[in-house]
């Protein structure tokens, strides 16, 4: 405060000052509490919409174009292919990149750059993620197949590995085109930044004297972090991973972009039961590389149908989502929960 | 070492050789992490590389967009139709549509969201935030396509239409920017209230506790000292949340349709950027038409405005951090 004040001791000014108080204070009240009720009303909506349409049929049938045959099995199987795949790759990624950023990284102009992009990407639009994927995974630049630049600049044409007679077709098919794998990569550079920070945070928070007794105990650097550091941030990393993964389920326009099927009546490479899997164990590798589709594409897809019977399936398969984020949210909060408790430094 | 054999153990291992073993194990783990975080590099190379070679310069026989399709046609054209004869890419339907739609949201969002955080850091017991701030979460990690829906089958049907279509006598669309605002509005909530608490939060109590001491009520003290010292968290915050709103795609796409009108009335259809771009990968478009390419051209646009938010942000709220630590 700078400047010559108003002299503000007369009791009519006070008064007013009052008032105001206690008005900016209800409007603060009630700008808090509106979300709580549009969340409320929200999930209130949906279910009521729900209400009929979610039972055993739905959960354990393939999409259709009949309203009321529609399932969303293949939905939940892509999701769990392309959750599993993506956890897989960006977990250990994931906690590695903050690992050297915490423990390792020198103040260079590199790891800085680092740092910087890393807060930039967790900005970019999900969508342009969407694009990359398009062009590095589903397209792979062009790069393969018979009309592709390597075909035409060296006459051969590499079109994929391991033919299996089973599928009638490459397990790995070069370029990948709209399969779990494409989706699963572009899921894991999608949600990258977001466990890298979340468990930069979680290294950050286990204080330095641990460390410190661990190497005058005579550890190396890395036994200290594998035995001292990690173990004492897995929570916090883990509420990190859990609510990106929740992110990464919930996430529909990159796999929109790539081409997620829309319309899918069958399990990626078939694989519907184990018993599949004993007799043809090509699947496991086929799996990932067939098309599929995702809850929340499916979800898409039955908002824009024309017959109104899809809205309802549309909020059916809602609810299961959002069933699934709220079991995921409510582990990460216990979690988070349990952490706080138990760890006292 | 349960990886030594036993007649290994026999044999005493020198120190020295034990010494540079693990030299070479640690400085190999030391580079496979640096690989881990080079990859963050490597993404925002890429995502440059492939917008850059589609939209403004491919190398080879291949014609990029902006080869093709002026730069100056592209952002002061007013006609979006590349589905039509003449074919026609000029992007201001588009960026109207995106702006009305972030413009909407954040006149939405950002009052709730920073009168959200005030009420959580200043007037809220600690059991009350504890009970809030699980719903804001729980409203965060919803996913943007459930708010698409209840834009589309909800707000428009129940609340637009009966409020302006039947009261006001406006014309209302069953796609319209205006419920696709609201949702990215609603969205952004979260994100606005958690960072502008933070900033709230980071206000040194002996501001306020002054500013007590000097007389001034509860309201001044907000208003008067903790806002502006947590202004620029604030401007930081805000940013970061229209730069989400602008990037914001499947609520959109949903509830805002798919029409490139030049409009600024909310009761209409409109189509943003990111609705574009999703709009051209629904369709069947081969690779290396003009409308695929035009999807490049579209996608760098948008990814320059966001980035140069995300910077501007940061480089706000680094000022703000030199301040107080």
């Amino acid at each position: 405060m700078s400047g010559p004040e108003q002299p503000t001791s007369t009791p009519k000014l006070r008064a007013s000052g009052k008032k105001d108080s206690w008005f900016f204070a209800f409007i603060c009240w009630l700008a808090t509490w509106s979300s709580v009720v549009v969340l409320i009303v929200l999930l209130g909506a949906v279910t009521y919409q729900a209400v009929g349409w979610l039972d055993w049929q739905f959960l354990t049938s393939f999409d259709s174009r009949r309203p009321e045959k529609a399932g969303i099995l293949s939905g939940i199987l892509g999701t769990l292919w392309l959750i599993g795949l993506t956890s897989l790759f960006s977990v250990p990624i994931g906690i590695g990149a903050a690992i050297y950023l915490e423990e390792y990284a020198p103040d260079t102009f590199l790891t800085r750059i680092i740092r910087t992009n890393l807060a930039n990407l967790a900005g970019v639009p999900s969508i342009v993620y969407g694009i990359l994927g398009l062009t590095a995974f589903v397209r792979m630049f062009g790069l393969f197949g018979q009309e592709g630049y390597l075909s035409r600049a060296l006459g051969v044409s590499i079109e994929g590995f391991f033919w299996s007679d089973h599928y009638n077709g490459y397990l790995i098919p070069l370029p990948f085109g709209r399969v779990v794998m494409a989706g699963a990569m572009t899921l894991t550079l999608l949600i990258l930044p977001v466990i890298i920070i979340a468990s930069q945070e979680a290294l950050r928070a286990v204080p330095p004297s641990i460390r410190h007794a661990s190497l005058a105990l005579g550890a190396t650097r890395w036994q200290t972090i594998w035995f001292q550091v990690l173990p004492a941030s897995i929570p916090g990393i883990m509420t990190g991973v859990i609510l990106s993964i929740s992110r990464a389920i919930g996430e529909t326009a990159p796999l929109v972009m790539l081409g997620a099927m829309t319309f899918v009546y069958f399990a990626p490479g078939d694989v519907d039961s184990l018993g599949y899997l004993a007799e043809h164990p090509e699947g496991l590798v086929k799996a990932p590389f067939d098309t599929f589709t995702a809850i929340p594409i499916q979800i898409f897809n039955w908002v824009r149908q024309a017959k109104a019977e899809f809205k309802n399936v549309a909020a059916a398969g809602i609810v299961v989502l959002l069933f699934i984020l709220l079991l995921l949210n409510a582990v990460a909060v216990y979690l988070r929960y349990r952490s706080s408790r138990h760890l006292h430094w | 070492m349960p990886l030594l054999s036993i007649r290994r153990r026999q044999v005493p291992v020198s120190l020295r050789t034990k010494h540079n073993q693990f030299r070479l194990q640690e400085r190999c783990i030391e580079i496979v992490l640096f690989l881990c975080a080079a990859l963050s590099i490597a993404t925002t190379l890429s995502i440059i590389f492939v917008l850059i070679t589609e939209a403004v310069y491919t190398i080879g026989p291949a014609k990029a967009f902006f080869e093709e399709v002026n730069p100056m046609d592209f952002f002061f054209g007013t006609r979006w139709a590349p589905n039509f004869k003449p074919q026609s890419f000029g992007v201001l339907p588009l960026f109207t549509g995106t702006f009305l739609v972030a413009g909407i949201a954040a006149l939405v969002g950002l009052p709730i969201g920073i009168l959200t955080a005030v009420y959580l850091s200043e007037y809220a017991s600690p059991r009350l935030r504890g009970v809030i701030k699980p719903f804001l979460e729980i409203l965060a990690g919803i996913p943007t396509v459930i708010y698409g829906y209840f834009a589309l089958e909800f707000i428009t049907p129940l609340f637009l239409k009966p409020i302006f279509s039947g009261l006001m006598g406006f014309d209302v669309d069953g796609y319209n920017a205006l419920s696709a605002g609201i949702v990215v509005g609603i969205m952004i909530i979260p994100m606005v209230s958690s960072l502008s608490e933070d900033a709230l939060r980071a206000v040194p109590r002996s501001l306020r506790e002054a500013g007590y001491a000097l007389g001034s009520t509860k309201y001044e003290v907000c208003v008067k000292i903790v806002l502006p010292a947590a202004f620029s968290g604030i401007v930081a915050a805000v940013l970061l949340a229209i730069s989400r709103a602008i990037g914001e795609t499947m609520a959109v796409t949903i509830a805002a349709g798919q029409s490139p009108n030049l409009t600024l009335s909310p009761f209409h259809s409109v189509q943003t950027m990111t609705a574009y771009i999703v709009n051209v990968s629904l369709g069947d478009t081969p690779a290396g038409s003009i409308e695929y390419k035009s999807l490049y051209a579209v996608g760098l646009t948008l990814f320059c405005i966001t980035l140069l938010m995300n910077v501007l942000s940061q480089a706000v709220m680094r000022r703000f951090r030199e301040v107080y630590n």
